[in-house]
């Protein structure tokens, strides 16, 4: 199944692009993916990214076909 | 029903002062309107390891942000009785000393205007995607972390 993943601020330095589609495992668990893709970029302090699914932040889930996925490093607005 | 219309958020580069007047003279005709509270996010020359910020880059997950500031704003809207309530956040870069983000709430007395000020300041900070690339002078930079 293919998903769209999207990453942000100091976590879209260290991967060095912006989003990329993927195609994973059916039924791939959200925070097995998160840990593959901070191994795979070596992603910097990865406690403090949270991951929102189709823009809401999600600890657990099952990832669908089309899900959009994104790496949100600390927030700084304001 | 002005409070239900989702509004756009985001500005391209620093609010001018202007606009903060724009906002004053657009609630004249709300003659219900007896308090406004206004906060505005200006950008500090922070000493970092003897580096001086010069400038913020903002970038953001804009489609979850503009989304998130909409259910903070209903949020705001359910727990304080406001007139009305705008509020602009720069994206791109911001210099120190320019303005990044602008909370404009009225109500018909000034606690209720006040409390629903800080409230939506607290909640953007703490829940909209938003990133924030800090600038030093030698073009070097670091990530901003909301306290």
């Amino acid at each position: 199944m293919k998903i769209h993943v999207k990453y942000f601020g100091q976590v879209a330095e260290a991967v060095g692009k912006t989003e990329e589609v993927l195609d994973l495992e059916k039924g791939t668990n959200l925070q097995d993916f998160k840990t593959r893709q901070v191994r795979a970029y070596r992603i910097p302090d990865p406690h403090s990214v949270q991951i929102a699914v189709n823009q809401d932040l999600m600890e657990e889930k099952d990832l669908e076909e089309g899900d959009e996925i994104a790496f949100l490093p600390p927030f700084a607005g304001g | 029903m002005e409070k239900k219309k989702p509004k756009k958020v985001f500005v391209s580069g620093a609010i001018p002062p202007e606009k903060i007047a724009n906002s004053i003279a657009n609630h004249q005709s709300k003659t219900e309107i007896g308090a406004h509270s206004i906060f505005l996010g200006q950008i500090r020359a922070d000493e970092i390891e003897g580096k001086t910020v010069k400038a913020i880059n903002y970038s953001a997950y804009e489609e979850m942000a503009e989304k998130v500031f909409h259910e903070i704003r209903e949020a705001a809207f359910s727990r304080f009785d406001m007139t009305c309530a705008h509020i602009y956040h720069s994206l791109g870069e911001v210099k120190t000393g320019e303005i990044c983000l602008l909370v404009f709430t009225s109500s018909a007395h000034r606690k209720t205007a006040i409390e629903a000020c800080n409230f939506l300041v607290e909640e953007i900070k703490a829940k909209v995607p938003v990133f924030g690339k800090e600038i030093f002078e030698d073009e070097t930079h670091q990530w901003k972390v909301n306290r």
